[in-house]
């Protein structure tokens, strides 16, 4: 009886000692999706944030770091459930990943009521950038909007009167096309939405083949963009029309396009062939530690470790104080040496930063990714007025 | 409207039709004269995908690619049906539910682990890489081999089923599986044998669509609910019937996303065109399950009686 008394007063005592010290670490979150169709997106994230954390030694600021990673699934309603046990049970002191824009939005009201430092590395929606901006909430990957945008504006200089336009029937295809022609004056020949999640787009293509437009512009984000991409190949289009994407043609789906991405030109805030001593020092890593090319995803979760690094040093490893905190990422977006070249906060915590045009063209063989332009520098989005911020 | 816009579309439809078939063909069969919903067939389409991308990652030659693809859902197949399936005929449906999604998330996740969350690849043959001309228009070459492999196999399906005595066998089960049983006739074996035959087609069609789609954890689901819906509209058990409700239902979803949002437009605005266009196209082929089950619910060609 005496024994059986105790042990459980050990075991607390245990557990306590094992939770103060785990007091001392900083904890980060790190939430994407894990399982599932879109799985590489957020293991890309992962990969990118452990490289970052990895070259520091596995300190952020100088402090040693505890990651707790969550998988997500892409469902809002489990994206809630993983951000309030990151917030109440494992009390982090920031979180990072934060999912797509739909999980991002589900969860935006208790990040924002947490005051805890929020770094989104997959999403910038328009409602987060605008009227429902918070403090805490940053983002280091993109407005949505922004390489829309920029491929819109791209066409545009290029002088292509019609444009073919087509896009997941959902709330962020609907954007992108929205984003391209704030910027695209032309004639857009046709706007055309898909089923999300379909994998034949023969009878759309036969239609654009008929319409016989000047360009086509496309968002397929992961594995739609792979049929899209190869179908279109196949239909021996890619050769005839000029094609431009966002979130198409990049380090997630480049291995599965192989040849048939040779041609197209893609509208990014990064890409591995960006050419700047801090890029070319990760993906010179990432490639010897995981043996495959880095994409945007992965460069984004590569930044936030950075802007935290930088933060948690100035706040000299005291993240208990959340607002000062807060302030240090503010400060330190600024004066990171991003992997994507010019890079700050907005007063919305949007990225100010550079939209590029990439093209992938096969050299003898070899598929390399060759930047032909920034069509829009130091871009800001459009909905950083609406926020109340300054 | 052209005949240089409908042409295409059609056989666009028609490739479609034919890879649906080889889905429901073995649901069908499985369905019909098992009694047995396997949910897991989707998965098998994804596994012969998965064994084609690897054997040509390995080998270079789109042949093995397809012979891998067969004879690893054969095996895989078998298992499935010694380890699991034999086990659940006497339950009802609702266990087959039950087991065989949960089967759906186990491959699932195995082909995560194993070859990881990132798309595979398999490329187009050669000799298939270009387009093919066709009565004026062009064509992908590799499309149009579909069809042509698609209908072979349709046809040899036909044969097997009404010049064999397999065929008879197995038409006979799908009627009366308990009188074949009662008649001396090995229904385990033949189940097994079914089982495996099912197994095949549904790993060839994924070998034969993985030039065109990405290869990628999850990509049974969506066209098995689409196999399912085409062997409800031609009537469950019936190989003949999942043949024409495949090309029926391709040929819909080919020309409703392809016509549906154009011929809106001319009765409404066009936003509204554009916002109604898309869904309704995507709802057509349930819709067209829909009509089915209300007018006819054994199906536009139910086994058995009209053979």
């Amino acid at each position: 009886m005496h024994s059986l008394k105790v042990a459980p007063a050990l075991l607390a005592a245990l557990l306590l000692s094992a939770s103060s010290l785990a007091l001392a670490d900083v904890k980060i979150g790190l939430s994407g999706v894990l399982s599932g169709g879109q799985a590489v997106v957020g293991q890309d994230q992962v990969d990118g944030f452990m490289l970052a954390l990895e070259q520091q030694g596995g300190k952020l600021g100088g402090q040693p770091v505890t990651v707790i990673k969550e998988d997500d699934q892409l469902k809002p309603e489990i994206g809630i459930q993983v951000i309030r046990k990151l917030l109440d049970r494992d009390k982090v002191d920031a979180i990072v990943g934060l999912g797509f824009s739909n999980v991002l939005m589900a969860t935006l009201r208790p990040l924002v009521e947490s005051g805890t430092v929020a770094i989104a590395t997959n999403a910038g929606p328009s409602p987060v950038a605008g009227a429902k901006c918070a403090p805490n909430v940053f983002s280091t990957a993109w407005q949505n909007d922004g390489a829309a945008e920029s491929m819109g504006k791209f066409v545009q200089t290029k002088g292509y009167k019609r444009v073919y336009l087509m896009a997941p029937n959902y709330q962020a295809g609907k954007d992108m096309l929205a984003g391209f022609k704030r910027f695209y004056k032309g004639e857009v020949v046709d706007e055309i939405y898909t089923r999300v999640g379909q994998t034949d787009y023969s009878a759309e293509i036969a239609q654009m083949q008929a319409s016989k437009p000047d360009a086509v512009f496309a968002f397929y984000p992961g594995g739609m963009g792979i049929n899209y991409i190869r179908q279109l190949s196949q239909a021996g289009l890619l050769d005839k029309i000029p094609n431009y994407s966002v979130f198409t043609v990049d380090g997630t789906t480049m291995p599965a396009l192989h040849d048939a991405a040779a041609g197209t030109v893609s509208g990014a805030m990064w890409d591995a062939a960006l050419d700047n001593p801090e890029n070319r020092k990760f993906v010179a890593a990432f490639e010897a530690k995981y043996k495959r090319v880095p994409s945007e995803y992965a460069a984004t979760a590569y930044d936030a470790a950075q802007v935290l690094d930088l933060a948690i040093r100035k706040v000299h490893g005291n993240t208990a104080d959340k607002k000062a905190f807060v302030a240090a990422v503010k400060t330190a977006g600024s004066e990171i040496k991003s992997v994507r070249g010019p890079f700050r906060f907005n007063n919305n915590n949007m990225p100010i930063q550079n939209y590029y045009a990439f093209q992938v063209v096969n050299q003898g063989g070899k598929l390399v990714t060759r930047l032909l332009g920034t069509p829009l520098p130091e871009h800001k989005d459009v909905y950083f007025a609406k926020c109340a911020a300054k | 409207m052209g005949w240089g816009l409908v042409l295409p579309q059609l056989l666009n439809g028609l490739q479609y039709g034919v890879l649906l078939f080889l889905l429901a063909a073995g649901l069908t069969l499985v369905f019909g004269i098992m009694n047995f919903v396997n949910l897991a067939h989707g998965s098998l389409y994804m596994m012969g995908a998965y064994f084609a991308a690897t054997a040509f990652g390995v080998t270079g030659s789109f042949g093995l690619a397809v012979a891998a693809a067969l004879a690893g859902s054969i095996v895989l197949g078998i298992a499935l049906e010694r380890l699991a399936v034999s086990r659940l005929y006497s339950r009802d449906h609702l266990d087959h539910v039950l087991a065989t999604f949960g089967m759906v998330m186990f491959f699932n996740e195995i082909t995560r682990i194993v070859w990881g969350p990132q798309p595979y690849f398999l490329p187009v043959p050669a000799f298939l890489a270009s387009t093919v001309k066709l009565f004026g228009i062009n064509y992908p070459a590799y499309r149009f081999a579909i069809i042509v492999v698609g209908l072979a196999v349709a046809l040899g399906a036909h044969l097997l089923m009404h010049k064999t005595r397999l065929g008879m066998l197995i038409r006979a089960g799908s009627v009366n599986p308990d009188m074949v049983g009662a008649l001396g006739v090995n229904i385990k074996f033949l189940n097994g044998l079914l089982f495996a035959l099912g197994s095949a087609l549904a790993g060839l069609a994924g070998v034969m669509a993985g030039p065109i789609l990405s290869i990628q954890s999850g990509m049974g689901e969506p066209v098995l609910i689409t196999a399912l819906v085409v062997i409800v509209i031609g009537g469950i058990g019936s190989v003949s019937g999942a043949f024409y409700a495949a090309l029926i239902v391709g040929i819909a979803d080919t020309m409703g996303r392809a016509f549906l949002p154009m011929l809106l437009r001319e009765a409404m605005s066009r936003q509204a065109a554009d916002a109604a266009g898309p869904a309704l196209a995507s709802m057509l082929v349930y819709i067209l399950m829909a009509v089915v089950l209300a007018v006819r619910p054994q199906g536009l060609f139910p086994a058995g009686r009209g053979q």
